[in-house]
């Protein structure tokens, strides 16, 4: 072995995009033919579509064509979704738009100047309706309805009870409850999505080249509603993707719409997406209200939980919504043991950008409420918060840990980490540093969080959005595939083929590394094709990068396809030498004998016989050496009757300690020093590890005092641009310190769990905590996200009001 | 709309080209120069992933047009090297992980070669000045800090010895 996994190896894909010699979607080759597309967006929040008339467009030079919702009517069916409300949605907007960006049209022109001339040309006529803005308003008796055959504004709902969640209430000493609120933001990758579709009249078939990184499943979603077989739908992934975060799964309607344009208007058809586009239009995550209470003892034990959620998908529900309340259903309950449960899921429509995967997927709602009341417990019982999350966590003796709504935490000692990071950050020394600085009119804070990350997810937990009865009524669903290929030519060389799509998260790297490692050949030999083509490569439909799945899922598929050719190997080896395979031994590009080294044969030497001369090959074995392997995992089932669900295969754990200082005269709120301890199982590559966990932590903290996508009272979009949309920059990032704590996965092959999104879920609600412990002595609630400084401003004014005003 | 022939020097090749007064330098380096080193990522200078050097300084590409270029002298990532070889701060971002999807890096090797030039010795919170023209959403700015602090730091060494 040449023991590579789990070293701060420097990255493979480094060298090319440091040069500029990357292949974004942007950089490759387009056929002389292409057109360019540019794309009309509703300029309502909600409004009838009375015409649209594309003549004068139409005469602008160099216009290639016009298509609009009535040219693609019947052309193409809804998009499925995993709900039973009728949702119509299309790729572009017929007879109603339904937010403020929603495609209307698309013109292709012979460069992207020209289409955005004929865009300006093109007159619509609108009939307003009112617009539907606020979530709880959604579900009031006379809001305006977006979808009339769906009836109301509810996509889904489900209610479910785990445990004796009335008794649990019953008994508690206290109950703790309150109202949260979580904001509409995004991810902002900075390459922005792309789509180059082309048609081939004489096949039937598309081939679209996107930077789409799954989950594959919509691959189905695109060729139903394209009404094609699927193997006329053939996705090519580039090398190179500029960032998602999760964002860019929703470029799917762009691949359908773009598909179209090509075949209506003869001529592959390439999309960029500009920024404005981007932030009005692609994807984000859901605003959510929650309402939760918490049954507690006066001993600080929560011994039940009550959820109410509502979470806003925007003005369609398409997939992977309502995914969003439904990908943390195992790990409800966080960090903590708590086995009587109740949540109420709603998934509703309102007139803004439709949802989508994000970094922290449906986690930064969930915990947000939940590490904010586990505080306000706290207070209620004049306890310390540390005290409160050491009384509810998850004790090492229980694991492998089953929560109350079907999850099985594979493994972990959230006691330790969390005590790792009290340490770390030096809780004690703060709380006293925090008395002295108010006495100076300081205003210092003190934030904790606990999360459960979970990683790999079962395809089966969507499914959790049917009653058990509509389940019985379709297909069942489980699993978390993903498939590598790895192969050796006739001299030898290694390719390795994966379907995990990255997008900066250094997967080529990792995967030389395993392969490395499993054939004992060095890595720099290892040839890692990132490039997924869904007509040659091995996937399915849980393949992409998504759910922080390619350490636990990735990484086992490309571990097991390895060890398919060393066995291989082996028995070639084993039949030259005359010998067991058991007797061998691998090393250094040379398979042996173990106590008799000298007998040896090379692994090129082995895989050139699968080639050059097959017929010296053991009886029955094929030639070559290309080995698939398919790999999920046994605990990703389908849920049960009683909607007991595992949503995830692997659950890693982080614990923070943030602490911040509040600006008397600006409310600005600075962050001093950020802590945070992850437990990640075995990290395949630490270099890369805390890359993730920076990103992802960058990310929450955007979402903690920045970032949010923001319209105005009559649905009118706000944040257009990055003078609006604020993300952190350099001097925004915080002093911050990582430690990692180490609880193997007793389920993957390597130990490995995923991360990167732990941050993403934990840093809102962490400050939120910070902000709230600074302010305790002026009794303010902090229920609602960002904390720009207006907002603290704000509540600071009202609450020294009250104590002014008697 | 009319077209005007311009000449700029890019990486030291001169390209002579006919274009709409309204194209953006960006677009031209890209889709004409082929030089698709440079990226672009929200074309109203905010993201700076479009940074290039025009006579000396590093500027937004997608904020000037191709024809102010005109007889201009233009460096791009592709022009930070030659024979292939990785110069000190590109071999320190990879050293310190100063990139992930690698879409920004180009810009933000630009404006640090630039101003490295002009300030050899920036204290950390300066370089964090530098870069908040640039946006980066993988790396929360650690690796890229770190990787630009190191670069410093060798160029001193070697200037002493």
């Amino acid at each position: 072995m040449t023991n590579v996994i789990g070293k701060s190896a420097t990255r493979v894909e480094d060298k090319r995009l440091l040069t500029g010699q990357g292949k974004y979607i942007d950089d490759l080759g387009t056929k002389v033919s292409t057109g360019h597309a540019a794309i009309l967006r509703s300029s309502h929040p909600h409004a009838y579509i009375k015409s649209i008339d594309k003549e004068a467009a139409l005469k602008m030079p160099g216009v290639k064509g016009i298509i609009t919702g009535e040219d693609i009517r019947g052309l193409v069916k809804p998009f499925s979704v995993g709900v039973m409300a009728p949702v119509e949605y299309y790729p572009l907007a017929i007879d109603k738009v339904r937010y403020v960006g929603e495609p209307m049209a698309i013109i292709v022109a012979k460069d992207r100047y020209a289409a955005e001339d004929a865009l300006e040309k093109i007159k619509v006529v609108y009939e307003a309706l009112p617009p539907l803005v606020g979530i709880e308003r959604a579900l009031e008796e006379d809001a305006p309805i977006l979808h009339e055959n769906v009836g109301s504004n509810i996509a889904n709902h489900r209610e479910f009870n785990y445990g004796d969640v009335d008794k649990a209430f019953e008994e508690a000493d206290r109950i703790v409850k309150h109202k949260f609120n979580f904001p509409k933001y995004t991810a902002t990758p900075v390459e922005t999505y792309g789509v180059v579709a082309e048609y081939d009249p004489a096949h039937d078939q598309y081939t679209v080249q996107a930077n789409f990184h799954g989950p594959f499943v919509i691959h189905s979603i695109m060729a139903q509603a394209l009404q094609i077989p699927s193997n006329k739908l053939r996705i090519i992934v580039p090398k190179d993707i500029g960032g998602s975060y999760g964002i860019k799964a929703g470029i799917f309607p762009y691949i359908v719409l773009c598909g179209l344009a090509s075949k209506l208007i003869g001529c592959p058809v390439k999309w960029i997406e500009d920024r404005q586009e981007h932030l009005s239009s692609s994807a984000s995550g859901t605003d959510r209200v929650t309402y939760i209470e918490a049954a507690v003892e006066n001993s600080g034990k929560v011994t039940g939980l009550r959820m109410k959620m509502i979470d806003n998908v925007g003005a369609y529900i398409r997939a992977p919504e309502p995914a969003s309340l439904y990908r943390n259903h195992a790990n409800s309950t966080g960090a903590y043991d708590i086995q009587n449960l109740h949540i109420d899921a709603y998934a509703i429509m309102t007139n803004k950008s439709p949802t989508g995967l994000i970094r922290g997927y449906g986690g930064q709602e969930l915990y947000f409420p939940l590490e904010r009341i586990m505080q306000e417990v706290a207070k209620e019982l004049n306890m310390d918060h540390a005290d409160v999350i050491r009384k509810n966590l998850v004790k090492e003796a229980q694991f492998p840990y089953k929560t109350a709504s079907g999850g099985t935490y594979d493994s972990g000692n959230y006691e330790e980490s969390f005590e790792l990071a009290l340490a770390t950050g030096k809780y004690e020394e703060f709380r006293k540093k925090q008395e002295e600085a108010r006495k100076n009119g300081k205003i210092l804070g003190v934030g904790l969080a606990c999360i459960v990350e979970p990683s790999g997810s079962n395809m089966g937990y969507i499914t959790v959005a049917l009653t058990p009865e509509e389940r019985a009524g379709s297909l069942p669903k489980s699993g978390a595939s993903e498939a590598a290929t790895v192969s050796m030519d006739p001299l030898g060389s290694v390719n390795v083929r994966i379907s995990t799509t990255p997008s900066g998260q250094g997967h080529e790297t990792v995967a030389a590394q395993i392969v490395s490692e499993v054939l004992g050949l060095p890595r720099e030999q290892i040839n890692v094709v990132a490039e997924l083509d869904t007509s040659t490569s091995a996937w399915s439909i849980a393949s992409g990068s998504y759910s922080s799945r390619f350490a636990s899922l990735g990484s086992s598929a490309i571990y097991y396809a390895a060890h398919k050719v060393r066995a291989k190997l082996f028995k070639i080896a084993a039949d030259q030498l005359n010998v067991k395979e058991a007797d061998l031994e691998l090393e250094k590009g040379s398979i042996f004998v173990k106590n008799n080294p000298d007998k040896k044969f090379s692994v090129k030497r082995a895989a050139g016989l699968a080639h050059w001369h097959p017929t010296s090959l053991p009886d029955g074995m094929e030639p070559g050496i290309y080995e698939t392997y398919y790999y999920t995992a046994d605990v990703a089932q389908a849920p049960n009757e009683q909607d007991m669900i595992n949503s995830s295969v692997t659950y890693g754990f982080v614990a923070d300690m943030v602490t911040v200082e509040i600006d008397p005269d600006t409310a600005e709120v600075k962050i001093i020093d950020y802590f945070t301890v992850h437990d990640a199982g075995k990290l395949l590559n630490p270099l890369i590890v805390d890359g993730q966990i920076m990103g992802g932590l960058a990310h929450g903290l955007g979402g903690a005092l920045y970032e949010e996508l923001a319209y105005d009272k009559n649905g009118q979009f706000l944040t257009g641009s990055f003078m609006d949309y604020l993300c952190p920059t350099a001097p925004e990032i915080p002093n911050v310190t990582i430690k990692h704590t180490e609880s193997p996965s007793p389920l993957t092959p390597l130990g490995a769990k995923g991360l990167g999104e732990g941050n993403t879920m934990s840093a809102p609600v962490a400050v939120a905590n910070a902000v709230s412990d600074a302010l305790a002595h002026l009794d303010i609630m902090i229920d609602d996200l960002p904390l720009s400084p207006t907002r603290i401003w704000k509540l600071m004014g009202e609450a020294k009001e009250k104590v002014t005003t008697p | 709309m009319g077209k005007h022939e311009i000449e700029v020097t890019i990486n030291g090749k001169v390209y002579q080209e006919e274009v709409e007064p309204r194209m953006l330098l960006s677009d031209f380096v890209r889709d004409v120069c082929g030089l698709t080193g440079t990226h672009v990522g929200c074309e109203h200078g905010v993201c700076g992933a479009c940074t290039i050097n025009v006579n000396g300084s590093a500027v937004r590409s997608c904020l000037m047009f191709a024809i102010q270029a005109d007889g201009q002298q233009v460096q791009t990532v592709e022009g930070l090297t030659s024979n292939h070889e990785l110069t000190d701060l590109q071999k320190n971002f990879i050293e310190c992980h100063g990139l992930q999807c690698g879409f920004c890096t180009a810009g933000i090797l630009m404006s640090t070669e630039d101003y490295l030039e002009k300030n050899p010795n920036p204290s950390s919170k300066e370089i964090k000045e530098m870069l908040s023209g640039h946006l980066c959403r993988c790396t929360g700015y650690d690796g890229i800090v770190k990787a630009i602090e190191k670069t410093i730091e060798e160029r001193n060494q070697s200037v002493l010895s």
